[in-house]
């Protein structure tokens, strides 16, 4: 009597990754520095968004042999991206064993119309959302756990805190809405009135709730707690930084203690230079990544 | 009576509101300070190499230790069960933990996450079964004398006490069962 990947069990595993962050690794070698930095878990790349960006073309899910030599690098779970939509690629992360699927608008959609149907796979599914209405659409698709958008690959949390600001803002409206007029509010955003009314009764997400996109310091991350996230996706800001191993374990120790300034302040002395950075409104509206897939 | 949570990282919320449904007084335990006035410790679900490395950093495995030496109950769930072990299998090199327990543990003993699984459990000493969620649990694969076994499956056991010490492999705080909070609640109020 064993009943594997129940909704409990995806929902369960992102639980379990709360207060904690995870960081983007291309190498076996980068996949120890953050585990050893103290991450909860690491994203198998080929390339750092900041890379994907730069190189251009049609980004794809990563070769499956740079995943595997990853996980076989830790004993900490392994994420990996898949494009959005592309349920082949997802089925494929499934049968090597990858721990999470990050259906990412870091990559090049595969489909403009559908997101993957995550319910039918064991493995759990995490999604990015702009705002409230995105996060319950992915979530009625099957994601178990949602992270904001933000604009990956740019060392810039501006966008980020934009979402998680929005998702906020838009669950104190549905805590305060009279039932009755929760039907067009779930008729607005596209989503089932039972999930709205969820969102009405906990005053939150049904799932948790990471940032990403743009994390690059330890005051981003102690930022992004405060607006109320429930951890961290670093994405370039780690191997992209002067000295990720140190820059790794400062944002951990940052999400942890995130509202104590005197620890904030220790954990950023002396980091060398962040990630470069990208000014938003220096993006042509077809390199912005966070309108993909609403 | 007060219980902490220790809130490093993981399922720290969960188990903070089931001691309130337990009509406990929940305390998150952040720092060695935090420790004071707490009859019990819950070490949640997680990352047990991140708790185990924050726990050295932030100087609560010294304190935690005495805290036990003096008469402190812990319940380690999942992750905690890891940070309790005296020995850990499919480890990273040293990785940090309290060693209270006379238990060896093996990490992720199911597999990875697709083989995570949620399964009745039936305890010794409870009247009927509790729902047992697993995620990349681990498992007991040997026990000292002084360990009493609580629950087993045929992969191994899931469930133990050793005096004032208690872990499980699964979540408790994931379900709306609160069998095995009162129960490590009892544990807190014997003498």
């Amino acid at each position: 009597m064993k009943e594997q990947g129940t909704f409990r069990v995806k929902k369960g595993m992102a639980q379990m990754q709360k207060g904690g962050v995870i960081m983007d690794v291309t190498t076996p070698e980068q996949a120890r520095i953050a585990e050893q930095a103290g991450a909860v878990a690491v994203m198998a790349l080929e390339r750092v968004p900041a890379d994907i960006r730069a190189a251009g073309g049609v980004a794809r899910m990563a070769d499956p042999e740079i995943i595997l030599k990853i996980m076989d690098a830790v004993t900490i779970p392994v994420m990996a991206k898949v494009r959005i939509g592309h349920f082949a690629e997802a089925q494929i992360l499934e049968e090597l064993g990858v721990d999470y699927i990050d259906e990412s608008e870091v990559l090049t959609p595969a489909d403009e119309q559908f997101h993957i149907n995550k319910h039918p796979f064991k493995v759990p599914f995490v999604c990015g959302a702009r705002d409230l209405g995105e996060a319950l659409r992915r979530i009625s698709e099957g994601a178990a756990m949602i992270r904001t958008k933000g604009e990956p690959g740019t060392g810039n949390v501006v966008e980020a805190v934009r979402h998680m600001r929005r998702v906020m803002e838009q669950i104190r409206q549905v805590v305060h809405t009279p039932d009755d007029e929760l039907v067009v509010l779930a008729k607005e955003m596209g989503v089932s009135l039972e999930l709205v009314k969820e969102v009405k009764r906990e005053g939150r997400l049904p799932v948790v709730n990471f940032a990403a996109g743009g994390i690059a310091s330890p005051a981003d991350a102690s930022l992004m707690m405060q607006l109320g996230s429930d951890g961290i996706f670093v994405g370039s800001g780690i191997f992209k930084s002067q000295n990720p191993q140190v820059m790794a374990g400062a944002i951990v120790k940052a999400t942890l203690h995130y509202n104590d300034p005197a620890v904030l302040a220790e954990v950023s002395k002396g980091l060398g230079e962040a990630m470069r950075g990208l000014e938003i409104s220096s993006l042509t509206q077809a390199d912005r990544m966070q309108e993909r897939g609403i | 009576m007060k219980i902490g949570v220790l809130s490093l990282q993981g399922a720290v919320s969960e188990h903070l509101d089931q001691l309130k449904r337990c009509g406990v007084e929940p305390a998150a335990v952040k720092r060695p300070g935090d420790l004071e006035g707490i009859a019990g410790l819950i070490i949640p679900g997680g990352e047990s190499t991140t708790i185990g490395s924050l726990m050295e950093h932030f100087g609560l495995n010294e304190v935690i230790r005495e805290r036990c030496r003096a008469g402190m109950a812990v319940f380690g769930t999942c992750a905690g069960m890891v940070l309790l072990a005296r020995e850990i299998l499919d480890g990273v090199k040293d990785q940090a933990r309290l060693g209270l327990m006379d238990i060896k543990v093996r990490r992720n003993a199911f597999g990875r996450q697709k083989e995570s699984f949620e399964a009745p459990v039936a305890l010794k000493g409870f009247d009927s079964p509790v729902e047992g969620v697993f995620i990349r649990a681990p498992i007991i694969t040997a026990a000292g004398s002084g360990v009493e076994v609580l629950a087993a499956r045929e992969e191994g056991i899931v469930a133990a006490r050793q005096g004032r010490l208690l872990t499980t492999s699964f979540h408790p705080e994931l379900t709306g069962d609160l069998r095995l909070h009162l129960y490590f609640i009892r544990m807190c109020e014997a003498k």
